[in-house]
């Protein structure tokens, strides 16, 4: 057994963990990254599971990179290429369909044929939620200041938060508050009239949650589709050339470049504690290492419950960390095809196949589909966001064929008699067979099938209970309470521990913001 | 079942790295609309100088460049499509009442087949679109504007009895503006607007086509809307055109009608102003007061949208106008001559935001300016802060000069740059507007 | 034409007589227009079947403010409140119900019986109720502050000098903050494992609502019910003797003692509005009254889009107005008995039947009764909640005989297939005595008389848009500052002269009191 001694320690090769690492090396810090899997990413990998099929396995869009990390960890010079996303496309079961184009006219003119109303009030919804985008994107940069404390320190930042509050008109105050309480539902029911409409916007606010739409608390989340356009990331829905996994290997290049060590297939299976202090790591080979600063990017239940002994964390805190809510809720089903699914609604291929297909036909769709999770069972008729990532990156499948991502809600962690192979193959059929109202040919067309449940998704990516978000994003697990009151300024009971993963204020996404701000602390404030 | 490639074919050549190609579904053509004169405009329009216009395809200029459209307009006839207009009917016993609650004139006193000119306003008394406002019967209505205004009307609607249809796509229109006008509608129409007084509407038909014609228009010149359905919308176009060769009719694109709705001094909505319910923040919005459309703001009229704002907002007075700069060419010439070249001159109107100084303070922007080939003086239309925007105050406004930035002498005018007589006069009438 | 008054009130509901009684306390000349021949809106009593004195609206009180009872000395007009102990008893089909009690540790001992766990946790659950629904509390009793404008500093300094008083730190508040948007099922999910406590606690959250307990924002309605509960009691269980119109009756009493005049049968047609300002109402027939002020009682969508004229309001107002949801989901069945009801799991008479019998055996047994609801059917298996006031109050039944009050949910407002008609009204009368029968068997045999409201019943008889018992719904997006809607939250309607009372004004429904008192404070202080 040796020790090796370097700067600061990253567990866990996710796009937030080498965010932190690339920070902390270009600030001149000697940095190890530890990343259990033989790839890296974490769940925003690419991998070739069938040959000549790549699969963006788990996460699949890059929704809302942070603009700040691109430029400042020049990204496009370490291969990051991000194609936009045109369309989305909702098939309907009457054969009719509804898009969204990356045009504003052509979707006011595909809206308009469905309500003349919904066509004026789209735009007036999205100049509301520009404007709230605007008012809400300091907090989304900010560290989240602590509650409880008294020191100048957090009550300045939440005095700063209160003037800044209080600067918003009576007409975006009021927005804000209804858009932090109400449903998806509720809310989209006060604007739009086109069932096929409310139903795909409210889609953004139950992904990665085990809400329903007509559950409160899901409304704030259709916010962040808007985000984007404050920050001149216009189109901010994208695919990454080579899958989603190439982000992370843009942002490892980087970090690499500045010096920053990445060590694959090494787990961390805990951390070292002396005297109260993370003191380093130990491998699952034996090998220890040891820094200063050890910085956890898993989940919180992984960094506090697992790496860390009980009894090295106060009580309160560990209860806080039991109870933080991660229940899995979301499935993926990745697909190589012959041929390209043929869609009834609008038949033909074309440019509808290079953008997200979702199937969210109506409200009532998607709450019985919820219906099934709170009970435990997957959805027979589950929500689906798809993309056709051969469409928009011809080299993820050999010439002629395709790949599909199939992103699934609801697929309940805590199953029913819990889940098994049996399930998960069941869960797939009930993927393909609901596609397969939408497009008969699907079925035909698949070569290979790849089901991932949550049981999968824990098991290979190592998120506790399948959670994409590290953590659900409820309103009372968010801001200065991710992952717990007092702990969300990246920093841990325990001295020389940080933690980066999504589990922490912003959370959720492949937006990168969570490790920049966790090497943000580390490095005292300044990047 | 193998997928079809829908729409003109698409070949798929070899090599891994080439995606399949489309049909043309992110062309200008798939993602805007084309009016119901597309296919004698598209023909005509050489210079392929086509611009989004209410998620239409409208053409800037028909030539390679716009000068002959421009003076078509002020010496014989420009024929512009303006079909992307957005219009609403409204119809029912309280239309008129809905109406009278909505836009800041008395629609009361509208008479039959009168149209009236005028902004509404939210809430705060912020303009959020102008436009015409025209009373086909006692009640029915026929509202244009420039945005989507089917929500708002429906919201305003609540509780009353009125039926509200956008009737945009079921109405086609074109506008023939300038001097000879008149002489080519008494030839296409038979002499139904002859008499027509300015601000009136009549019917009648051009060529077989049932028509409605409208003593109205952009360009601050003779002129005349007409509007037709949309199947008889080529028999228009094609009667105006050949009873219209005679009087040197020619089609005119945008830019031609944007340099004289300059000299015409009058507003365009999100160029001289920010729709109150578009601005993100409260300092881009505008009362009609600080836009030059303050008689059009009847106070006396009972419950109007935005009225309590707009008595207090006139009871203060307003803290900006909307003018006429004229810059001084003996500024420009010595500016330009201090490079060593005579003054370089805007061909096209400018929509660009460009300061305003009284001395070395910013005292406004101007939001649209143009050289005027008619009145040889470069205009633009400004938002001045009040002391500075009485007429014959000297200010300047920003030129570039050679890469500079330079300061040239102007002076506050009348918006009307250029208001002939024919206008409004009839030949042989008094004017009854 | 009828002589001026300083204040007409629209509406002599507990609310509406509560202002008028304040106002005309301090003097002012108050006229109070009922539209039924009854006083109380739903807060009434009536003989439905001979000899029952029935609550055919509201059955508890939730709250009832001790300084409005003090303020108008209502004891004196004959107010007798009586306070229940046990609070609430859930039956079992088989094993062991729950019974919970006024005293938290009696309660424990109750549910020691089902979990050991549970009995623990129960006293600190309750704790922590009571100190979250303190800080609700503080502001209950004040205007809702303007949020953006300068009174925000006031807002915290009050909150802040609330907490102080009450003696929150800043860990209890900042545990108030998590568990405020919750789902009740999340916050039970960290104290209990029991069905039956979860179940029985979460019934607590959705009253009136149109949501399920695992519904984001239901810990809130739960805390709201709580306010002013009293230490450690769980949903308490308060009637008044002789009905719950008596309360109104008395409050009606009160007012008539100020000078303020009181007419029923007296529907107001319309609110008269001159020059942009309420100047009175004009009743049924046409007779006109004016007033200096008019306070309207009646819920928002009433107020100003039934009462007012369409252009009274500007558009962007009555889009919020238009927003307002109301979507009622409560039933309501009254049943003579000839006997008490018999529980397999608690046969016999005994003080269990005394509080509320709580038809909630788990968590999910409600949130299942919740989902047809979002499709627009009516629950299979409904959560009910029934009284049986005659227990402790022999006099609003015939001598022997028994009368049970039953508040059924879910039943929509807005049924998808089919209307409220008949057969409708009957199949929830024949539902809740069939789910009932599941624990008291012999309940069939002795119901003698039956009465039920479906929603659109509630709406017609009450005035209660969508049947919406709290005059819209009671959640976080609806409250405070919110409530109604933003810009008529104080009270004051954005038309002059017009202010608002009602329970759809901040602190919202339920018999309380409260927004009667605070409007009252409001208009005085204009």
């Amino acid at each position: 057994m040796s020790a090796h001694a370097c700067d600061a320690i990253v567990i866990g090769g996710g796009h937030n963990g080498l965010v932190t690492a690339a920070y902390l090396a270009r600030a001149g810090k000697k940095v190890i990254v530890f990343e259990k899997r033989h790839v890296l990413g974490g769940a925003a990998v690419t991998e070739e599971i069938y040959p000549g099929f790549k699969y963006s396995v788990c996460s699949y869009v890059v929704s809302l990179l942070r603009p700040e990390i691109i430029r400042e960890l020049d990204l496009p010079r370490h291969g990051l290429r991000i194609l936009p996303l045109e369309s989305t496309f909702t098939p309907l079961p009457n054969d009719d369909y509804l898009v969204r184009w990356a045009d504003h006219d052509q979707t006011r003119r595909e809206l308009y044929r469905h309500s003349p109303r919904d066509a004026d009030a789209y735009d007036d919804f999205g100049r509301l939620m520009y404007q709230l985008a605007v008012a809400v994107k300091p907090i989304l940069a900010m560290i989240p200041p602590d509650p409880t404390s008294m020191s100048p320190k957090d009550l300045l930042g939440f005095l700063k938060l209160g003037k800044h509050f209080r600067g918003l008109g009576h007409a975006q105050f009021h927005a804000l508050h209804k858009l932090m309480t109400m449903s998806s539902a509720d809310l989209l029911d006060e604007w739009f009239e086109t069932e096929a409409l409310k139903a795909t916007m409210s889609a953004s606010g139950i992904i990665g949650t085990l809400l329903g739409p007509r559950s409160p608390g899901t409304a704030y989340v259709l916010l962040h589709h808007y985000m984007g356009e404050i920050d001149g990331a216009m189109r901010a829905w994208g695919f990454a050339k080579g899958g989603t996994g190439a982000v992370s290997e843009s942002i490892a290049a980087a970090a690499r470049e500045h010096g920053a060590e990445i060590r694959t297939e090494a787990g961390v299976s805990e951390v070292i504690v002396r005297h109260g202090r993370a003191v380093g790591v130990a491998l699952e080979s034996g090998d220890e290492y040891r820094a200063p600063v050890v910085v956890s990017a898993l989940d919180p239940k992984r960094t506090f419950l697992s790496l860390v002994a009980e009894q090295h964390l106060p009580g309160d805190f560990v209860r806080d960390i039991k109870r933080f809510r991660i229940r899995g809720s979301s499935g993926k089903v990745n697909l190589s095809l012959g041929e390209l699914p043929d869609f009834t609604a609008k038949p033909g291929v074309g440019p509808l196949h290079q953008g997200a297909i979702s199937i969210s036909p109506s409200f009532d769709y998607l709450e019985r589909a919820y219906d099934d999770a709170k009970y435990g069972e997957f959805s027979t008729r589950p929500f689906m966001d798809v993309i056709i990532p051969s469409m928009i990156d011809p080299e993820m499948a050999p010439p002629g064929k395709h790949v599909m991502s199939i992103f699934v809600q609801y697929a309940p962690s805590d199953l029913r008699g819990g889940w098994d192979e049996a399930k998960r193959e069941a869960f797939g059929d009930a993927v393909v067979d609901t596609l397969a109202q939408y497009a008969p040919n699907l079925p035909g067309a698949i070569l290979h099938r790849q089901v991932l449940s949550p049981w999968d998704i824990e098991r290979s990516m190592g998120l506790t209970a399948g959670n994409i978000f590290h953590g659900e994003l409820s309103l009372q697990q968010l801001f200065c309470m991710r992952p717990a009151v007092g702990w969300a300024d990246y920093t841990t009971p325990l001295d020389g521990y940080f933690q980066a993963g999504s589990g922490t204020h912003p959370g959720g996404g492949v937006t990168g913001a969570s490790g920049r701000l966790a090497a943000m602390k580390i490095l005292g404030g300044k990047l | 079942m193998s997928p079809r490639v829908f729409g003109r074919p698409g070949v798929r050549p070899e090599g891994p790295e080439l995606l399949p190609v489309f049909p043309p579904e992110y062309t200008a053509a798939a993602v805007l609309r084309t009016t119901p004169f597309h296919r004698r405009t598209e023909a005509l329009c050489e210079a392929g100088n086509w611009r989004r216009w209410s998620g239409f395809l409208a053409a800037s200029s028909y030539e390679l460049h716009h000068d002959r459209e421009y003076w078509a307009i002020r010496n014989s006839a420009g024929l512009i499509d303006v079909s992307p207009l957005h219009k609403y009917r409204i119809q029912g016993v309280d239309a008129e009442r809905l109406l009278d609650r909505l836009v800041t004139r008395n629609v009361a006193k509208c008479a039959i087949h009168q149209v009236l000119y005028t902004p509404w306003c939210d809430e705060a008394g912020k303009v959020m679109d102008d436009g015409t406002l025209c009373r086909l019967a006692d009640d029915v209505f026929r509202l244009t504007s420039a945005l989507p205004n089917l929500r708002w009307l429906l919201d305003n609607a609540r509780g009353l009895n009125v039926q509200i249809e956008d009737v945009s796509d079921a109405l086609a229109a074109l506008a023939l503006q300038g001097p000879n006008a008149r002489a080519i509608l008494t030839e296409a129409a038979g002499g139904v607007a002859d008499d027509l007084g300015y601000f009136r509407l009549t019917e009648g038909a051009i060529g077989g086509a049932p028509v409605q014609i409208t003593r109205t228009g952009y360009t601050g010149d003779l002129g005349y809307e007409i509007w037709t359905e949309p199947q008889h919308a080529l028999t228009l176009w094609d009667a105006l055109m050949a009873a219209g060769r005679a009087h040197r009719v020619v089609p005119a694109g945008l830019l031609a009608l944007d340099v004289a709705r300059v000299e015409a001094g009058l507003i365009l909505i999100e160029v001289d102003y920010v729709p109150s319910h578009q601005a993100v923040i409260e300092a881009r919005k505008s009362s009609p007061y600080e836009i030059g459309m303050g008689w059009t703001v009847k106070l006396d009229k009972p419950g109007f949208v935005g009225r309590d704002a707009l008595m207090a907002e006139r009871a203060r007075g307003p803290e900006w106008e909307f003018k006429g700069l004229e810059v001084s060419w003996d500024a420009m010439e010595s500016l330009y001559g201090a490079v060593g070249l005579p003054p370089q001159l805007p061909s096209e109107g400018w929509r660009t935001s460009v300061p305003v100084y009284a001395g070395n303070r910013q005292v406004g922007y101007a939001t649209s300016g143009c050289w005027s080939p008619l009145l040889k003086k470069y205009i633009a239309l400004a938002h001045l802060q009040t002391p500075h925007s009485a007429t014959g105050t000297h200010l300047s406004m920003e030129i570039t000069v050679e890469h500079h930035r330079k300061k040239a002498a102007a002076r506050v005018v009348e918006p009307q740059f250029f208001n002939p007589d024919r206008k409004r006069s009839n030949p042989g009438r008094a004017d009854r507007s | 034409m009828s002589a001026g008054f300083d204040t007409v009130v629209i509406g002599g509901g507990h609310n509406g007589l509560v202002t008028a009684a304040y106002l005309a306390k301090a003097g002012q000349g108050v006229l109070v227009v009922e539209r039924r021949e009854l006083l109380g809106g739903a807060a009434t009593t009536e003989e439905i079947f001979p000899g029952y004195r029935v609550d055919t609206g509201a059955h508890r009180l939730g709250g009832l403010s001790a300084q409005v009872v003090a303020d108008l000395g209502l004891t004196g007009h004959g107010l007798e409140v009586l306070a229940a102990d046990p609070t609430v008893f859930t039956p079992v089909g088989n094993g062991i119900p729950l019974t919970l009690w006024r005293d938290p540790r009696e309660t424990a001992e109750s549910i020691r019986r089902i979990s050991r766990p549970d009995a623990e946790a129960w006293v600190p659950f309750t704790e922590l109720v009571g100190k979250a629904a303190s800080f609700l509390q503080a502001a209950w009793t004040t205007t809702p502050p303007d949020v953006t404008g300068s009174d925000l500093g006031d807002l915290l300094a009050g909150a802040k000098l609330g907490l102080k008083l009450r003696g929150l730190g800043r860990k209890d508040m900042a545990e108030v903050m998590r568990i405020l948007p919750m789902s009740i099922y999340e916050l039970l999910d960290e104290w209990f494992e029991s069905d039956l406590v979860r179940g029985t606690v979460a019934a607590s959250a959705i009253g009136g609502l149109c949501q399920g307990p695992m519904s984001g924002g239901t810990v809130y309605t739960f805390l709201h019910h709580h306010v002013g509960a009293g230490a450690g009691v769980i949903r308490p269980t308060e009637r008044v003797r002789g009905g719950v119109g008596q309360l109104s009756e008395a409050i009606a009493s009160a007012c008539r003692q100020y000078g303020a005049e009181v007419r029923t049968g007296a529907p107001v047609e319309r609110i008269l509005v001159d020059d942009g300002a309420a100047k009175g109402v004009v009743i049924a027939g046409g007779e006109e009254v004016r007033a200096e002020r008019v306070v309207s009682s009646a819920d928002p969508r009433r107020t100003f889009v039934h009462l007012l004229p369409p252009d009274a309001i500007g558009p962007d107002f009555a889009r919020k107005i238009d927003h307002v949801r109301f979507r009622g989901v409560c039933a309501k069945v009254h049943l003579g008995l000839a006997g008490l009801p018999d529980f397999t799991c608690l046969p016999g008479a005994g003080p269990h039947l005394e509080g509320v019998i709580s038809i909630s055996p788990s968590l999910e047994y409600l949130e299942r009764a919740y989902d047809p609801v979002k499709y627009g059917a009516i629950s299979d298996a409904p959560y009910l909640e029934l009284s049986i006031p005659s227990l402790a109050d022999p006099g609003v039944a015939p001598a022997g005989k028994h009368l049970a009050s039953i508040v059924m949910q879910y039943a929509p407002f807005s049924l998808r297939d089919g209307a409220w008609d008949e057969a409708a009204r009957n199949s929830i009368g024949d539902l809740v005595v069939r789910t009932l029968a599941r624990y008291a068997p012999n309940i069939e045999a002795v119901v003698e008389g039956r009465h039920v409201m479906t929603p659109l019943d509630l709406q017609e008889r009450f005035g209660l848009t969508e049947g919406n018992i709290y005059h819209g719904e009671m959640t976080l997006d609806q409250l405070l500052f919110m409530r109604p809607v933003p810009g008529a939250a104080r009270y004051r309607a954005p038309v002059k002269g017009l202010y608002l009372c009602g329970a759809g004004t901040h602190p919202g429904g339920g018999v309380t009191g409260m927004p009667g008192l605070n409007a009252a404070r409001g208009i005085l202080k204009d």
